[in-house]
């Protein structure tokens, strides 16, 4: 086996120096009767060409990148990555190293991340972001639980139009911890319903959750849901799933909200059937003892040189058990530098470049499938790079679509109330003629 | 005496954020072949001030240069307890970027994922394969974020009975993530003591019917196999309890022994302990759950299930604790854990775990005259010796530090907390006797250093980038984040 060096001499040599007879005898503590007495039912061993020949097939029976034209998003965007990203990410330094516990062989991945905390700040307009969190829903889940611990208060109120995954995934979280969820519908613009909000806030509420930009692409009014939520002492959880969009919009921290919980994976993170992603967790400085999740500060050595550790452990699971802030004992290291690399790459000009794009494709397709017949856009508020369109007969056009080839959209089935909507994104990936031949295959498959 | 550990010329770097020279990018875009459109001033932001302005060059040269202040497994022995840090197959990391897997969205339709399907199906049957528990779930995104899951599922499966209990039995060898998880559930712990290995009748005096779970790890986090393991189920499940195992030394029983067979209800995997996927300086990682016929019902949701010749994910299952985080699972890190599986075999799995544990036994054998060993029970995967025949008034930290002066990353350290100074050896079964030898005989120098010249502990390391960090002040006063001047 490629993978292990021991050779039967070694063996034999290993065995006398611990001073028993054979391997078997290394396993005497573990009793007869729990022994498994038949060899592993899995295949014999492939070689490493063999290995790739299957992995080859599974991958290509999947939808061909080449070929397909895809307009999915709803929590997962192709964006551009630069060749650079996974060049420098695949250096083993990084990929083969674990949490940054020594510190002193560990500068690069510590320096790295307290780059991440700083890039997630000027992205969110928050004063502390931590090392990463598994993805976008469990950051908001974990959003959730700090600001009922901060609140000290046991109802939170998840806007209908926040990305359905990650509510749901808030749901699993808070199940057993007597807190109480409910929704708040959105409106006819397809922004959360304010007036609604407002209904059911009262002193009880802990939190109020919306996306940024939300489920159906649409850029809630921050601002007021902020003003509504504080009113009654309540803290505004922002979700950003698409981030590129805090390179054109107003960040959350500027419009009031208090915990910013988000999904990094634009940030130059393959979609890889939905991960490894990585989440971003961005609060007040004032409340970051209540953070969960890993932090790099920076200090000195005893040289008085700059360096990085791991700190304000006192929050985590090793050192405070069940009174932990959280369970999470570790980050999204490697996409976590995937995102810095990303962003270290496209820069203040870049990232407004970009996200200009995006807002301008999906602009021109909007306007482009409303003009079809049959076609219609629901929702009236403005939007980043997706956006919701209604047409009769949806899931069979997609379905027509994709024997085209062509990724028309998400069917929006986890919203029985939208039935026959899509949630269509565009991105800087795609070519005018790209949008112009959805518009056509749609059109084609409508009439 | 032959140790990796030389000096060389490390190379400074800045922060990014210091290199900015306005109007530089590192980033291109094909021109705008559509009308330009402009945000309303309502919603429009204002330039980020302080983000990066580079060039691919300097970003390139940055990153290099923080890479070269790290140390991996492809470094060299990174001997970190708990941690297996085997070796991570490189043809792993070219089936992960296949096109048809790295570029696949999650929202694909299924005719068009079939790959993937099958993929993740059969990576679940050879993990309930390995581990004997017939139900397997993907989606959990980490070790701790399986054990969330786990004990959420024993949780759901006490409220279908009628009573969710109150309390969760953690032996002190525990993880600090078992205790915070069963919190997380809503339970209450009681900390169990152990003496090393865990007697069922410890489990016995405390158990109850408002007890719904113990957790425990097996082998220990002493390397220990939990000798009492099928007892201490029976006494747990008389009491209509279930057990909990924390998969992490699952590296020691491929093959060997099936943690479902043992009378064990829930287990997580770490695929990228076990299963050889990268650490990524901690993370991604992923925690798949394994459990009994019993509980597979409350399994998070969605389910892969195969009809015939084609895969789906099925979404209604009422019993189910719900989704706990988007999608399926760390897709690309299951890609990994299933090229390895394919590259093992049942047999190679069986091979890896005996390696482990005759090398975990080798470095017992080297170092157990010099180093004080607290227990004698035949280790497993790792060894735990404490820090009690240490001279020169010098503790495991000073031996951790003088030890990367050397050239190793250094054991797990004080972790059993049931260890005074525990130094916690995992060598994981992609080590040969040559790296072992070598990193023995500088354990050994170390200690004898201690005796003679104290002081290359105290003041290790002196060979690193940076020397020991003032992690008191770092905590005192925060700085988190760069800002400008």
């Amino acid at each position: 086996m490629r993978y292990i060096p021991h050779t039967d001499e070694d063996i034999r040599q290993m065995l006398e120096s611990i001073g028993v007879g054979s391997v078997a005898e290394l396993f005497s503590g573990v009793p007869q009767q729990v022994r498994l007495q038949r060899p592993l039912a899995l295949p014999p061993a492939l070689a490493e060409g063999e290995v790739l020949r299957e992995l080859k097939r599974l991958a290509a029976s999947n939808a061909d990148p080449e070929t397909t034209l895809s307009f999915l998003g709803g929590g997962a965007y192709n964006h551009f990555v630069p060749a650079a990203v996974d060049y420098l990410i695949s250096r083993s330094e990084f990929t083969t190293a674990y949490t940054p516990y020594q510190p002193e062989i560990s500068q690069g991945t510590l320096q790295a991340i307290f780059e991440f905390q700083t890039l997630v700040c000027q992205l969110t307009g928050m004063e502390v972001a931590n090392a990463s969190m598994y993805d976008g829903a469990s950051a908001c889940a974990e959003a959730v639980l700090m600001a009922c611990r901060l609140r000290k208060r046991s109802r939170v109120l998840l806007s209908r139009a926040l990305h359905p995954q990650y509510r749901e995934t808030v749901l699993s979280y808070c199940r057993y911890l007597d807190l109480t969820l409910e929704e708040v519908p959105f409106g006819g613009d397809g922004r959360t319903d304010a007036a609604l909000l407002k209904q059911k806030l009262g002193s009880d509420v802990a939190a109020v959750v919306v996306g940024y930009p939300n489920y159906f692409g649409v850029v809630e009014d921050l601002a007021g849901l902020a003003t509504a939520a504080h009113e009654s002492g309540a803290y505004l959880v922002t979700a950003v799933a698409e981030p590129i969009a805090l390179g054109l919009l107003k960040s959350p921290g500027e419009l009031g909200a208090d915990i910013v919980a988000g999904e990094g994976q634009s940030f130059g993170i393959p979609v890889s059937f939905g991960g490894p992603y990585v989440g971003f967790f961005a609060v007040r400085q004032k409340d970051v003892r209540a953070m969960p999740g890993r932090l790099v500060g920076e200090t000195l050595d005893q040289e008085g040189r700059r360096g990085f550790v791991l700190t304000l452990a006192t929050r985590e699971q090793h050192i405070r058990r069940e009174k932990a802030t959280s369970n999470i004992c570790s980050n999204q290291g490697l996409c976590a530098l995937m995102a810095t690399v990303y962003l270290s790459l496209l820069g203040k000009v870049g990232l407004r470049e970009v996200a200009g794009q995006n807002l301008a494709k999906a602009e021109y397709l909007k306007a482009a499938l409303a003009t079809i017949p049959g076609c219609s856009l629901p929702f009236a508020a403005p939007t980043f790079n997706e956006f919701v369109i209604r047409v009769d007969g949806a899931k069979a056009l997609l379905q027509h679509l994709a024997k085209e080839g062509i990724l028309g959209g998400i069917e929006l089935r986890d919203y029985p109330e939208l039935k026959d909507h899509i949630l269509v994104c565009a991105t800087e990936q795609h070519s005018r003629a790209d949008l112009d031949a959805l518009v056509q295959a749609m059109a084609g498959g409508v009439a | 005496m032959k140790s990796p550990g030389m000096s060389g010329l490390i190379l400074d770097e800045k922060l990014l954020f210091e290199h900015s020279d306005p109007g530089r990018k590192g980033y291109s875009l094909p021109a705008l072949d559509v009308p330009e459109v402009t945000l309303s001033e309502d919603l429009l932001r204002n330039e980020i001030s302080g983000f990066p302005e580079l060039s691919e060059v300097d970003v390139v040269r940055h990153f290099t240069r923080l890479s070269t202040w790290n140390y991996g497994v492809d470094s060299g022995f990174y001997p970190l307890g708990s941690c297996t840090m085997k070796y991570n197959p490189k043809v792993n990391e070219v089936a992960a970027r296949l096109a048809g897997f790295a570029q696949l969205h999650p929202s694909t339709p299924e005719e068009l994922s079939q790959g993937a399907l099958e993929l993740m199906f059969r990576l679940q049957k050879a993990l309930a394969e390995v581990s004997g528990f017939p139900g397997i779930t993907l989606q959990p995104a980490a070790g701790a974020q399986g054990e969330l899951t786990g004990m959420l599922v024993i949780r759901a499966f006490h409220e279908a009975h009628g009573r969710p209990r109150k309390k969760v039995l953690i032996p002190d060898t525990a993880h600090g993530t078992n205790p915070a998880t069963a919190a997380l559930c809503g339970y209450d712990v009681v900390p169990l003591a152990s003496d090393g290995i865990l007697s069922a009748a410890t489990v016995a005096a405390q158990m109850d019917e408002d007890v719904a779970a113990l957790m425990i790890t097996n082998p220990n986090t002493l390397g220990l196999f939990e000798a009492e393991i099928v007892e201490i189920c029976k006494v747990v499940h008389a009491k209509g309890g279930l057990v909990y195992c924390d998969g992490a030394n699952l590296n020691a029983l491929m093959g060997i022994a099936r943690p479902g067979d043992m009378g064990i209800d829930v287990m997580h995997f770490n695929l990228h302990k076990t299963f050889s996927t990268p650490h990524g300086g901690g993370g991604p990682g992923a925690g798949p759950v394994g459990v009994t016929e019993t509980l597979e019902p409350f399994l998070p949701v969605p389910v892969i299930v195969q009809d015939g010749d084609t895969y789906r994910l099925v979404s209604d299952r009422p019993q189910a604790i719900g989704r706990i985080k988007a999608f399926y699972g760390n897709f690309s890190v299951l890609v990994r854990a299933f090229a390895y599986i394919l590259s093992m075999g049942g047999e190679g799995l069986r091979h890896a775990s005996e390696m482990a544990v005759l090398n975990a036994n080798y470095i017992r054998a080297r170092l157990d005259k010099e180093f004080h060993l607290p227990y004698l029970e035949r280790s497993m995967h790792e060894v735990v010796f404490s820090d009690d025949n240490l001279a020169g008034g010098c503790h495991t930290l000073d031996l951790a530090k003088r030890l990367i002066d050397y050239g190793y990353h250094p054991p797990t350290i004080y972790f059993p907390l049931v260890v005074k100074g525990a130094i916690m050896i995992e060598p994981t079964e992609t080590e040969s006797i040559e790296v072992l030898d070598e990193f023995c005989d500088a354990m050994l120098a170390i200690a004898q250093e201690a005796k003679e010249n104290p002081d290359l502990l105290l003041k290790a390391p002196q060979r690193s980038k940076v020397r020991r960090l003032d992690e008191a002040t770092a905590a005192r006063k925060p700085k988190l984040r760069w800002q400008e001047e």
